[in-house]
């Protein structure tokens, strides 16, 4: 059809990738067993790949949260809250977002790619100004697109660069609104901070952050970037998700900036989609009281992540610059780079291919986000197996790490009815772990 | 294709062409020839990670910012020269 025609490139990749293994996109999972394994093609795997910093995803008291809510209240709002109302849980979970980050006011998406959508789109309106990173998540180039503001792009986490394009702007009129990450989601790499908060408040201009990879992650409290960085007073805006370390969906927005609640009559990602259903907000509610006080959870991913990234550079694996829950291999080599990742699937691991144009520089990436429900003996085989398929594709070079100490789990191999017993992450011992 | 400039053509003799030409070579093929109304994308093989590389250079260069609806609008060098003209007078 010539309406398709289009799209021509997007199918001649597509077509590669299936040509050489399995396409990303249509990866389907047998049965998800825990947080950090399913079976997938029979086999069990590893999940590697799957945002679920903190292991929520099995948490019990989360589980029955969401089932009475269900129970109760129902499979859905079947509308907008400004159409339909809220539910009380909408109100409550905006008032527990909001006094998690200790600001005034919070709105509720229905997921984190339209909490930026609907927060970037509406606070930038004709006549101001956007300044956005250039390795920008794609919701941000979107919300970009959706607002009438103009648009100019700085260097990654380049505050000089951002300091040269505020300087230019310095007497226009207009709000100037600078949007970053508190932590990139293809390479983990986390933004400068202090430094660009120290331009914007030269350039009086806003500061939004998104710290979908870094909430319930960093910080003391779970509070991310800001917290760790101690910068909290100087953020005007924070964008959020609950698809991550939260464990389930939904997007946010906080501010101490008054007057915020103008927004939900004018952003239309706000106005103008189904509000999130009550057992997703029981779900989202239970585990983000769990988020403070879940240190132990947060330190058992820094140590799985220092793991993986130690590991893999060991190997000899070009990776992005710092530690981080977000682990990525780079590589020039599209070829390599699809086959390491189909090796490791027929492996039994489970990580993300990510190519150009989303990823920074032109790269192709395998990127594995970690999770603390992993145990370290997950870590280590992945290490392993990432090695051995690495130095077979010739994409390293240093001889194979002895497999001693990997205690060999039955990854990769064809399931048995028996196995469910002998998963080190059951469902059971993940919910155990974070109590 | 690389269509070759008119004798008359002048824009070869503006110094934003000048620039944008020497700001284009590191990023597009070494082959390349170059002329106003080569197209960026499809003449010099350059993606989108490309441009913004080449852009983020071009703004140095010139101390200015290009935002990202009048980068979407620029299809040949000759566009682009346009627009940072347009660029400057309203700076």
């Amino acid at each position: 059809m010539a309406i398709f025609d289009k799209f021509q490139p997007l199918n001649d990749s597509h077509d590669f990738l299936k040509s050489v293994g399995q396409s990303p996109s249509e990866l389907q999972f047998d049965e998800t067993l825990s947080p950090t394994e399913a079976i997938l093609n029979g086999r069990r795997t590893i999940l590697l790949g799957t945002n679920n910093y903190l292991g929520m995803t099995f948490d019990d008291a989360s589980i029955e949260k969401g089932i009475t809510a269900l129970q109760e209240q129902g499979t859905g709002t079947t509308g907008s809250r400004i159409a339909n109302g809220s539910y009380d849980g909408h109100k409550a979970l905006e008032n527990e977002i909001a006094e998690f980050y200790g600001m005034q006011n919070a709105m509720l998406f229905s997921t984190g790619y339209m909490a930026n959508l609907g927060a970037i789109g509406t606070l930038a309106g004709r006549g101001d100004y956007l300044l956005i990173d250039a390795d920008s998540h794609a919701s941000i180039h979107d919300a970009c697109k959706l607002s009438d503001a103009e648009v100019i792009r700085f260097r990654h986490n380049d505050p000089v660069n951002l300091a040269r394009k505020l300087e230019r702007l310095a007497d226009k009129p207009g709000e100037k609104i600078v949007v970053i990450e508190s932590i990139y989601s293809m390479l983990g790499d986390t933004s400068p901070l202090k430094e660009m908060i120290a331009v914007k408040k030269k350039y009086g201009a806003y500061l939004l952050i998104d710290e979908a990879h870094s909430l319930g992650v960093m910080g003391a409290t779970g509070r991310g970037l800001c917290e760790q960085a101690g910068v909290e007073d100087d953020i005007d805006f924070v964008t959020g998700t609950f698809s991550k370390s939260i464990g389930t969906i939904g997007g946010f927005l906080v501010s101490n900036v008054d007057g915020l609640d103008i927004v939900r009559l004018a952003s239309r990602p706000y106005m103008f989609t189904a509000s999130l259903p009550p057992s997703v907000v029981a779900t989202a509610r239970e585990a983000l009281s769990r988020v403070p006080a879940a240190t132990v959870l947060r330190a058992k991913l820094w140590d799985n992540a220092t793991q993986l990234y130690a590991g893999l550079k060991t190997a000899g694996f070009d990776l992005g610059p710092e530690v981080s829950p977000i682990v990525a291999i780079r590589m020039q080599d599209a070829e390599k780079a699809v086959a390491l990742w189909n090796g490791l699937l027929e492996a039994g691991v489970y990580t993300n291919l990510a190519l150009p144009p989303a990823t920074p520089s032109g790269w192709f990436l395998l990127r594995s986000s970690i999770s603390a429900a992993h145990t370290s003996q997950q870590i280590a085989l992945a290490v392993e197996l990432c090695t051995r398929i690495g130095r077979e594709l010739g994409l390293i070079s240093c001889p194979l790490q002895s497999s001693a100490k990997v205690e060999m789990m039955n990854v990769g191999a064809p399931r048995k009815s028996s196995d469910s017993e002998a998963v080190p992450t059951s469902k059971k011992d993940d919910a155990a772990a974070q109590a | 294709m690389s269509a070759q400039p008119s004798p008359t053509d002048t824009i070869q003799s503006n110094p934003i062409y000048k620039e944008i030409l020497e700001q284009l070579r590191p990023h597009a093929g070494a082959d390349v020839v170059f002329g106003p109304d080569t197209v960026i994308t499809q003449d010099l093989g350059m993606d989108s990670l490309a441009i913004m590389d080449f852009v983020f250079d071009l703004e140095d260069a010139l101390d200015l910012s290009i935002p990202e609806h009048r980068i979407a609008e620029v299809r040949t060098i000759r566009d682009l020269v346009a627009a940072i003209v347009l660029l400057q007078k309203e700076a």
